[in-house]
């Protein structure tokens, strides 16, 4: 593959920043999760 | 004294994972078609696997201002001013600049390779920074305190100011003479000049990352709707407390 430094670089970036992003946002619910009650999240 | 059920399962609902399962194996086919089984481009060699992450990402960019505005627009015109529509623009607002700087990340890649320079000031990259740039000030707006209510109207009104960029950054490539090249899939005589495995995880890319922008969304304004909630059950209790303080 040519240019594959570029190629894989773009790939890592935006993989890794997706993935970040959905775990950050799983992690963040969880532990608000724990401090709010139900009355407060009506998606439960 | 009543005490509160708390159930610590997270953001997530049926719906959600249903979005995130879509989304992984989309994603899964774009990671393994980008990389391996799509062609060269007979031009750009290649160099053109990029475009199955910079496109998409794009999209979303330009979905997330959208909805954003529309969002915003919702809540400034509703009777009630559900802060539900403020929560959904601040989250797709978020998930649009993560997605913006992808975009302008990749694209100063592949342009390194096929321009010869990671940035240049080109019509099309100069109005995309500047949306990511307004949309980075629009995040920086909404954190600067106050009630949820103050931060609603004055984000919604800046949120309809800026989603007027979006057809200034689409449309630069035509306006002023530019390095980045027109649309390949939505050209205006609808000539689709590409391989149909290339279209075919273009398309699916694109479609993948929707779904993932649906699904940090809705997670995104839940965990928003927690911390407006953590906020206000806070003032109630600090109120409630001098209240009790001043009648000793």
């Amino acid at each position: 593959m040519n240019h594959a430094g570029f190629i894989i670089a773009t790939y890592g970036v935006t993989f890794g920043a997706v993935i970040g992003l959905a775990a950050y946002a799983i992690k963040q619910g969880r532990e608000l999760s724990r401090k709010v009650p139900d009355k407060d999240k009506p998606w439960t | 004294m009543t005490t509160a059920t708390v159930n610590s399962k997270g953001v997530g609902t049926p719906t959600t994972r249903i979005y995130g399962a879509l989304a992984i194996v989309a994603l899964g086919w774009v990671l393994l078609g980008g990389l391996f089984f799509t062609p060269e481009d007979v031009v750009q060699g290649d160099a053109v696997r990029i475009m199955y992450v910079h496109v998409p990402t794009a999209w979303v960019a330009y979905l997330a201002f959208i909805v954003t505005g529309i969002a915003s627009a919702c809540w400034l015109i509703g009777k009630k001013h559900s802060l539900g529509f403020d929560r959904v623009a601040g989250a797709s607002a978020e998930v649009g600049v993560v997605f913006m700087a992808m975009t302008l990340l990749s694209g100063s890649l592949w342009g390194r390779i096929t321009w010869g320079t990671y940035w240049v000031w080109d019509p099309r990259l100069t109005t995309t920074a500047f949306l990511f740039v307004t949309y980075v000030g629009y995040l920086a707006v909404r954190g600067l305190g106050g009630s949820p209510e103050q931060r609603a109207r004055r984000s919604s009104v800046i949120a309809l100011l800026a989603v007027l960029e979006i057809p200034l950054v689409h449309f630069s490539v035509v306006l002023w003479r530019s390095l980045h090249q027109q649309a390949s899939v939505l050209s205006p005589d609808g000539d689709i000049k590409m391989d149909g495995l290339m279209l075919f995880t273009l398309l699916f890319g694109v479609f993948g990352f929707s779904v993932l922008f649906a699904w940090l969304v809705s997670h995104r304004q839940r965990i928003m709707a927690m911390q407006d909630a953590l906020q206000t059950n806070a003032l109630d209790a600090a109120v409630s407390e001098r209240l009790r303080e001043a009648q000793v």
